[in-house]
């Protein structure tokens, strides 16, 4: 069985303490990582934290947010009891007051059933977060226990993930293909079966610091002393860029261009695996076709990138055996971004790094994470009820989750219905993901009644919630964590809850509890495991208590399963799309009503598509930028982590800080026509001349809480300088990454 | 002298702070004061494909090399949690031997 090895049980004591093993997840926050952990406890308190050296992936590593896990789960700033507010009074920090959670129970219980007979339960909307394992139970606490199917991620255009597995659903028929890191197996990188990466093309993404959907980042560096080589693409100095065979610093926005431009050059110079395009893809004579439209020195011209760069690297790239690909958040967050997304999986594909030992993977399995519960509508077909289904069809039917904006839009107007009810899973919006957010805050309060689940009083909670459920840490509660949330099942750990703090509950707790007052039918579990075990590991064959006691599990791995018949649902070799190939002519997004190949598109406001707007603002600005300290708009209030990241920060080159008179330090002022933020400038001579770099989802725990202070949100919100409904032909891709501002001194 | 050191692969070192943190922690420092602290010089060019980007972690006079995790038979707490795995513990002249092998940029420090 390919479960871990470790020398101890999941409890035992030393030197005086109770010693837990367990695997990270969230709260506090990091993307499902599972970080391997030793918890220790004395008289009920968790005193410190150590990196588990058995720990198949990590081996002992552990990030400074994970280190910090005790100031955060003892932090004054915590709220461990459930809170009401009178609605009247949102936004005044000081008026809430401390209530049982029956009594929070019977207040959600009593509104559900309410707007549910007078209104339908539609009207309940549920709105998640990002990468906190609370987002995987959205759905479930919409669907299986409010029967609503308005679940809502509030990023305009879906800009987080969402646009890369829908490219992969339609384009490969599968969950997104990761970079092999052997993290499939219990040996990890000795297993024999196991071939290091000759290169990896890294595309848009920081994992180092982002530990993307599960992926540990630092195995880059674990390949990296092996010999794997890198191509870097990103408008920003990086530790994988400054250690990269290529280094390519497009122009934000403008990287469809070159990715086209590399298919450009791997087809024409024919590079690419005969055999594999011969036998596994759809489409390829179109394909050539249009990539003709983009030879590498209009790419350079487009992206400011050198042509011979362009084509050294596709070059590099295409030679190694076996490439692997690995695209970020910047495919997202970009409305040319699903043809992006359509040239980086061609890439994979007709370079042979699909299924392949050291290429990119396919995860063999789901176990049931992201979309659980949309089979529990009654009636079914509530599923085609979703805001925004009509505008947005591609988005909202493949993604299962409703349109974001259309949301906003449905929030002010009060049509084709009134929204009654908000349920905040994690979800700090105006904080953190949302564009626009001052019209989201506005819009959020034209809700009856909202319930927040959460850690600590966040701005969103403050401005807007009448009443405040405390959720526990992974240090409190039993639970599983597997990588891309479960979507591509390779690796599952355990975790085991340590300690008691207040009163705070996990959410399955949460949920379960509501779910059996309101739909009692579809609730029969007693404990958090119970359900999980029944719920999320059954098919796997597998139980809480056995990743306890083995720390955690590997799937059984097959490469090739395309050639294996192991896809499809008929059993026949093949991708589980319409042709049964991997289609670089899309049939899917042509029939959704986009161009079924890839084409390059200008950003929406870019010194080309808009030279006059570019004359106010002639910056190309990026947010998003990753910190170690904070996951999203998590963690200013721990100490250890604010020390380490003080200040909300913007990077800029030396030659543009010139321009504008910035020296590395100044609090500057970034404007443009939507908004403004204030961050700190940092002058880097790796950032891309003419762009900007800046962090995202701050706000200062240390001021106001109360409107409209609201912990300084508004002022650092370098999301109000990002548009409404600015997205691609199917709805996917707001411009985070590819904004235009003007910058002075504050 | 001390008979054991920490020897530093700085090649690798992506600037995580988790030696840092971990450290804090362990000693229970304030703010501002460090038992292995890490230090930032800020990326330059060197010339157009090649950038000088390093972070390097340097023990402080509060160093002890972890005396009694060694003694509980542990590594010390910057060598355990180092996200790239770059430091090691261990004599003097052993890790000598094992600069030879890890070739360029690393760094021994006997606090």
């Amino acid at each position: 069985m390919p479960f871990g090895k470790v020398s101890t049980p999941v409890q035992w004591e030393e030197d005086g303490y109770t010693v837990t093993r367990t695997n990270s997840w969230s709260a506090p926050g990091d993307h499902p990582t599972g970080a391997g952990m030793k918890l220790y406890v004395k008289d009920g308190i968790l005193e410190k934290v150590e990196g588990d050296p058995e720990h198949s992936i990590l081996k002992g590593a552990l990030p400074i947010r994970m280190l910090s896990l005790p100031e955060y789960v003892y932090n004054p700033d915590r709220v461990i009891y459930p809170m009401k507010r009178d609605p009247k009074k949102r936004g005044d920090n000081t008026a809430w007051e401390r209530i049982s959670w029956d009594e929070a129970y019977d207040m959600i219980v009593g509104k559900v059933k309410e707007y549910t007979e007078k209104f339908n339960s539609n009207s309940i909307i549920t709105f998640v977060g990002t990468g906190r394992e609370a987002g995987n139970w959205g759905p479930t606490i919409s669907c299986r226990v409010f029967n609503s199917p308005n679940i809502c991620y509030m990023q305009s255009g879906w800009s987080c993930y969402g646009p890369r597995m829908a490219v992969t659903s339609y384009v490969l028929g599968a969950p997104y293909p990761e970079v092999d890191y052997a993290a499939q197996f219990p040996d990890s990188y000795d297993d024999p079966r196991y071939t290091y990466p000759g290169c990896i093309l890294l595309w848009g993404k920081e994992p180092l610091k982002s530990n993307p959907d599960g992926f540990w980042g630092h195995s880059l560096v674990d390949m990296m002393k092996k010999g794997t080589k890198f191509i870097t693409v990103d408008p920003r100095l990086t530790f994988e860029a400054a250690n990269s065979e290529f280094w390519l610093q497009p122009r934000p926005g403008t990287d469809t261009a070159l990715a086209m431009a590399f298919l450009n050059v791997i087809i024409n110079e024919e590079l690419y695996d005969y055999d594999f395009v011969e036998n596994w893809t759809f489409g390829f004579e179109e394909f050539t076709k249009r990539i003709q439209d983009m030879p590498p020195a209009k790419a350079a011209e487009i992206c400011g990138v050198p042509e011979e760069k362009i084509i050294g690297a596709a070059r590099f790239f295409a030679k190694s055996k076996p490439g692997a690909v690995q695209w970020g958040l910047a495919i997202d967050q970009n409305p040319n971004g699903v043809q992006l997304g359509e040239c980086l999986i061609a890439i994979m594909a007709i370079c042979g790094c699909i299924d392949v030992p050291g290429g990119n993977v396919m995860g063999a399995i789901d176990i049931g994470g992201l979309g659980s519960g949309y089979s529990d509508l009654d009636p079914q077909d509530k599923i085609n009820e979703q805001i925004g289904v009509d505008e947005f069809p591609a988005l909202v039917r493949t993604l299962q989750f409703t349109d974001p904006d259309s949301v906003l839009d449905q929030l002010e107007s009060g049509a084709p219905f009134k929204l009654k009810m908000g349920f905040f899973t994690s979800a700090n919006a105006i904080a953190n993901p949302c564009n626009v957010p001052k019209r989201w805050e506005n819009a959020l309060n034209t809700l009856e009644f909202n319930v927040a689940t959460d850690i600590f009083i966040n701005p969103t909670i403050s401005a807007t919630c009448d009443l405040f459920l405390p959720v526990n840490t992974y240090a409190e509660r039993d639970m599983y964590v597997a990588t891309h949330y479960g979507a591509v099942g390779l690796w599952i750990g355990g975790i085991k809850k340590a300690i008691t703090v207040g009163e705070a509950k996990s959410d399955v707790e949460i949920l379960r509890t509501l779910g059996k007052k309101l739909r009692p039918e579809l609730w029969q579990y007693d404990t958090d495991v119970e359900y999980i075990n029944d719920q999320k590991l059954k098919t796997l064959g597998i139980t809480m208590e056995e990743l306890w006691e083995h720390g955690w599990w590997h799937v059984d791995y097959e490469y090739q399963k395309y050639a294996k018949g192991k896809l499809r649902a008929d059993g026949l070799p093949g991708f589980m799309t319409p042709t049964g190939k991997i289609e670089l002519y899309s049939t899917m997004i042509e029939a959704w009503g986009d161009d079924p190949m890839p084409y390059y598109k200008e950003p929406p406001t870019s010194p080309v598509s808009t030279p006059e707007y570019a004359a106010e603002y002639p910056l190309v600005l990026s947010t998003g930028a990753r910190t170690w300290s904070y996951f999203h708009s998590e963690g200013r209030m721990v100490p250890k982590l604010r020390e380490v990241e003080p200040n909300p920060l913007v990077d800029i080159n030396p030659k543009d800080a010139k321009k504008y008179g910035i020296i590395d330090g100044d609090w500057v002022w970034l404007e443009n026509s939507y908004g403004k933020c204030k961050m700190k400038a940092s002058v880097q001579p790796g950032q891309k001349e003419g762009a900007l770099a800046a962090q995202h989802g701050w706000w200062y725990p240390e001021r106001d809480a109360s409107a409209p202070e609201l912990f300084g949100v508004y002022e650092v919100n370098v999301n109000n300088l990002t548009p409404y409904k600015t997205v691609g032909v199917l709805g996917f891709g707001a411009p985070y990454k590819c904004l235009m501002c003007k910058i002075y001194k504050a | 002298m001390s008979d054991y050191g920490l020897l530093i692969d700085y090649k690798y070192c992506t600037g995580c702070h988790s030696c840092e943190v971990a450290c804090k922690l362990r000693l229970n420092l304030p703010d501002g004061q460090y038992g292995i602290k890490l230090i930032d010089d800020k990326p330059w060019q060197i010339d157009e494909d090649t950038w000088e980007y390093k972070w390097l972690p340097v023990p402080t006079k509060l160093c002890d090399l972890c005396a009694d995790r060694i003694e509980a038979g542990k590594t010390p707490t910057c060598v355990l949690h180092c996200c790239a795995h770059v430091m090691e513990y261990g004599k003097v002249e052993d890790l000598a031997v094992r600069m030879k092998e890890l070739g360029s940029r690393t760094v021994l420090f006997v606090p």
